[in-house]
């Protein structure tokens, strides 16, 4: 409505606009590129990292950090994998691992706000425990073969210009229109906000930090289980490798998405186009096909260091934390 | 002045009765009693550490109190935590602006105010419940800005109207003016005398005298835990409410020094000519001489700190020089510390003493920062300086070994000045030395300085307390206003001159 208002939104039209125009220049390079196919396989590609990120929008939103969710992605996908050769369908499993998500989460946000304990070192704690844990259930690559998981990869939904919605591209985009709902439309979201602008503040305005605090990282939990779901039945297996350093992407995708990691600002939208920009980069690179796959990383690197750079800029011109 | 007695005989809203609080080896409130009327404007006044926080958090349930009776309209009230104060209609503005910067006006008045079905919030209830707040005050802002973009003194309005609501019987400000221009302060008190004739009781707290006279109808000054007194504000001058605040009879001590004074005859040690910083000191002169004692009167806020503080270099001057005896003194810390001037800060615990250090460690530290790390001063000579000063200062301490934190406030500042002798100074800053102290231990500092100078030590002492500073001085710098704004030597060293001075020509 009001400029002030736009000049918040700053960082997100900034990833929006570096998006499109990543985008443009794959098209203006390679035949095919700028299409519905490309843009639908990028979103299922990508999903399971999107719906990590967008649990830990909420937790960076509210000034801390999550470092669990990729264990949390492995072990779901290895308990995934076993309770199906046990012969559990995987709709009950998907149900478990994310009520497991949750709890585990709800904990550590608990431990992290009680104890007065940095995130950082717990949600560490948290990534040793359950990279552990992946292989005590197992130390091989485990099939998912019941029927359900084929059923599921089933579902999807056509689009203009030969694209396809593939089910892991419909799960992301539920989660993300629960997510906004979430944080933009319930007390919930706005205590986060909150208590990611000023804690102390938040506190004498009557927020009550611990539920939050607790809330966050259970909602981080939940969506890194539910990420680890969508994993799972995208691989049809179960692995104690899978998901490692994904926290790390998680958080990477926040941040180009225009969330400042120091909290209370940021939108979960963001997160999507963040995480779509890190996968149109590895999708650009291998329709190269000549360039070696650590230009991924190293593109990847290059764009979250300007982003960082832009970011204290915007923060220092518009006094957005101030 | 008619209208004003009409609204001061308000019913009374809140009486306070033998309040009593104790912290760990400090007395924070000594029964004190306090009241307040529906209508009226309430000044609470007094120095840093009087009190003053305290009673406001004892009455807003932020603090538990030891002692004493709480009466909302006549009855008894316990508020175990803020949140029942504010249901009981009691509402606080804290000093520091309590708002989400970074969130827009409407989230930051509705925040844990809206009431949603499921946790959900109609945006467009709670903008409707925003103007209603904003309206309340007659505030124009725009609604969708981020508070952060608005000036101070919005945030603070915003601020005070999140804080009303329809039930609100008792406001309290706590320093609302502190950040704020005269043009918006003038605005505040528009709003403060609206919210007055609408019957609410408002408890306002400042240090500026002017901004009392101008809007509070009563006020109530805290010293040191104890209730003064209060007053209708026409009723007091602001000499006698100057005194009311700084005054303290120190009885012995001040009659043992008096027409004890040096004349200044010593050699100068450091000169400061137009020092200054801006908007925290106007340009000020002063010289120091080696056996005297010069100290600094002034009300909170005078500059007093900032004065002590630009000599030692803590704070950068922008405008004169700084000269010392042998040289150009630099504007830093550690060329200070190298020139032999030591400052022994106002706030000891955090800033002069490692309470989990012991007290041969704390007094040695200084001394071995200037010796420079690599010549480490042995054990032996450790435990002879840390036994020399002990006995030197009277320090209560079985030996050296223990930890300075165990140790009561006035054995603390002990440590605090023997750390500073340690390092064998020219020129001493002691910035509120007897702050917090016990009345014994206060008369044993004051003698302390007064033999530190004999010893050819230069003194610069900065003190809230006016007899203090009469009591120990030979020389007296007076502020008001972040300025210096005269000085007082000799026979015209007493409390009704300093008094005088700090009050302005004007009253």
């Amino acid at each position: 409505m009001s400029a002030l208002l736009n000049k918040k939104l700053l960082p997100f039209y900034a990833t929006v606009a570096v998006f499109i125009a990543i985008f443009l220049i794959g098209g203006a390079m390679y035949n095919n590129f700028l299409s519905m196919r490309v843009l639908g396989n990028i979103l299922a590609d990508n999903s399971f990292i999107i719906i990590a990120a967008i649990g830990a929008t909420f937790v960076i939103l509210s000034g801390g950090i999550d470092l669990s969710v990729g264990s949390m992605i492995g072990f779901v996908g290895v308990c995934m994998a076993v309770l199906d050769s046990m012969g559990l369908d995987p709709l009950t499993t998907a149900l478990l691992m994310m009520v497991f998500g949750f709890a585990f989460g709800a904990f550590q946000g608990w431990v992290i706000d009680a104890l007065d304990i940095q995130p950082f070192i717990i949600t560490l704690a948290g990534l040793f425990l359950l990279r552990g844990m992946c292989f005590m259930v197992t130390i091989n690559s485990v099939p998912i073969t019941h029927e359900w998981a084929d059923l599921y990869s089933d579902i999807r939904i056509r689009l203009p210009g030969n694209g396809l919605l593939r089910s892991s591209a419909i799960v992301m985009l539920i989660s993300l229109a629960a997510a906004i709902i979430l944080a933009h439309f319930t007390r919930f979201g706005a205590n986060v906000y909150a208590i990611g602008g000023d804690k102390e503040s938040a506190r004498l305005m009557g927020v009550n930090v611990r539920r939050t605090t607790v809330l966050v990282y259970a909602v981080g939990g939940l969506f890194a289980a539910l990420a680890g779901v969508v994993y799972a039945l995208y691989t049809k297996s179960g692995y104690p490798l899978a998901g490692t350093t994904l926290e790390l992407s998680a958080i990477a995708s926040v941040v180009l998405g225009g969330t400042l990691l120091t909290g209370g600002v940021g939108l979960v939208a963001g997160t999507l186009f963040g995480g779509m920009i890190l996968g149109l980069i590895s999708t650009l690179i291998i329709f190269n096909g000549s360039l070696n796959s650590a230009w991924i990383l190293i593109s990847s690197g290059v764009l979250l260091f300007a982003f960082m750079v832009m970011h204290r800029f915007l923060v220092g011109s518009f006094g957005l934390r101030d | 002045m008619a209208i004003m007695k009409a609204n001061t005989a308000g019913a009374t809203r809140i009486a306070m009765r033998g309040i009593r609080k104790a912290y760990p080896g400090v007395l924070a409130l000594d029964d004190v009693d306090f009241e307040l009327h529906g209508g009226e404007i309430h000044a609470l006044l007094g120095e840093n550490g009087a009190g003053k926080s305290t009673l406001i958090k004892v009455l807003t349930g932020a603090l538990q109190r030891d002692r004493g009776e709480i009466m909302l309209d006549g009855e008894p009230v316990n508020f175990a935590k803020t949140g029942d104060a504010q249901d009981a209609g009691i509402s606080t503005v804290y000093q520091e602006v309590n708002l989400i910067p970074a969130m827009t006006v409407t989230q930051n008045l509705t925040l844990e105010k809206t009431h949603g079905r499921f946790g959900f919030i109609s945006w467009r209830k709670a903008r409707a419940q925003a103007q209603q707040k904003l309206d309340r005050l007659g505030l124009k802002v725009e609604l969708n800005r981020t508070v952060g973009s608005h000036s101070v003194a919005i945030q603070q309005m915003i601020a005070i109207a999140r804080a009303l609501d329809d039930d609100t019987k008792v406001l309290v400000l706590d320093e609302p003016t502190a950040s704020l221009d005269a043009d918006e302060t003038a605005a505040l008190f528009d709003v403060m005398r609206s919210l007055k004739a609408k019957g609410i009781a408002i408890v306002f707290i400042t240090h500026f005298l002017e901004q009392v006279y101008e809007v509070s109808d009563r006020i109530t000054v805290l010293r040191n835990g104890c209730k003064i007194g209060t007053s209708l504000i026409g009723d007091i001058n602001r000499q006698d409410l100057i005194a009311m605040m700084i005054g303290r009879d120190l009885g012995e001590v001040e009659e043992a020094f008096a027409g004890e004074r040096r004349d200044g005859s010593g050699e100068v040690v450091l000169t400061a000519e137009g020092v200054g910083r801006k908007r925290v000191l106007a340009p000020f002169d002063l010289t120091l001489r080696a056996g005297e004692v010069v100290g600094l009167s002034g009300l909170l806020g005078s500059g007093r700190t900032e004065l002590v503080k630009l000599i030692f270099g803590a704070l950068k001057h922008d405008s004169g020089t700084l000269k010392l005896a042998n040289g150009t003194a630099g504007n830093n810390p550690r060329a200070s510390l190298d020139a032999g001037i030591v400052l022994c800060p106002e706030d000891r615990k955090s800033e002069g003493l490692v309470g989990e250090l012991s007290v041969r460690e704390n007094i040695i530290l200084s001394m071995q920062a200037k010796r420079g790390w690599l010549r480490k001063v042995s054990r032996a000579e450790q435990e002879k300086i840390a036994d020399e000063m002990i006995r030197a200062l009277a320090i209560a301490t079985p030996d050296g070994e223990k930890l300075v934190r165990q140790l009561s406030g006035g054995n603390q500042q002990k440590v605090v000045l023997a750390r500073a002798l340690a390092s064998s100074p020219r020129i001493m800053l002691l910035d509120e030395p007897t702050r917090g102290i016990d009345v014994g231990a206060h008369a044993e500092i004051l003698t302390l300085i007064r033999t530190l100078c004999e010893d050819g030590l230069a003194l610069l002492v900065a003190s809230s307390e006016i007899d203090e500073v009469v009591a120990s001085s030979d020389r007296v710098a007076v502020l008001r206003d972040r300025r210096k704004i005269g000085e007082l030597t000799g026979e015209d060293i007493t409390r009704d001159k300093i008094v005088t001075m700090i009050a302005g020509d004007n009253l």
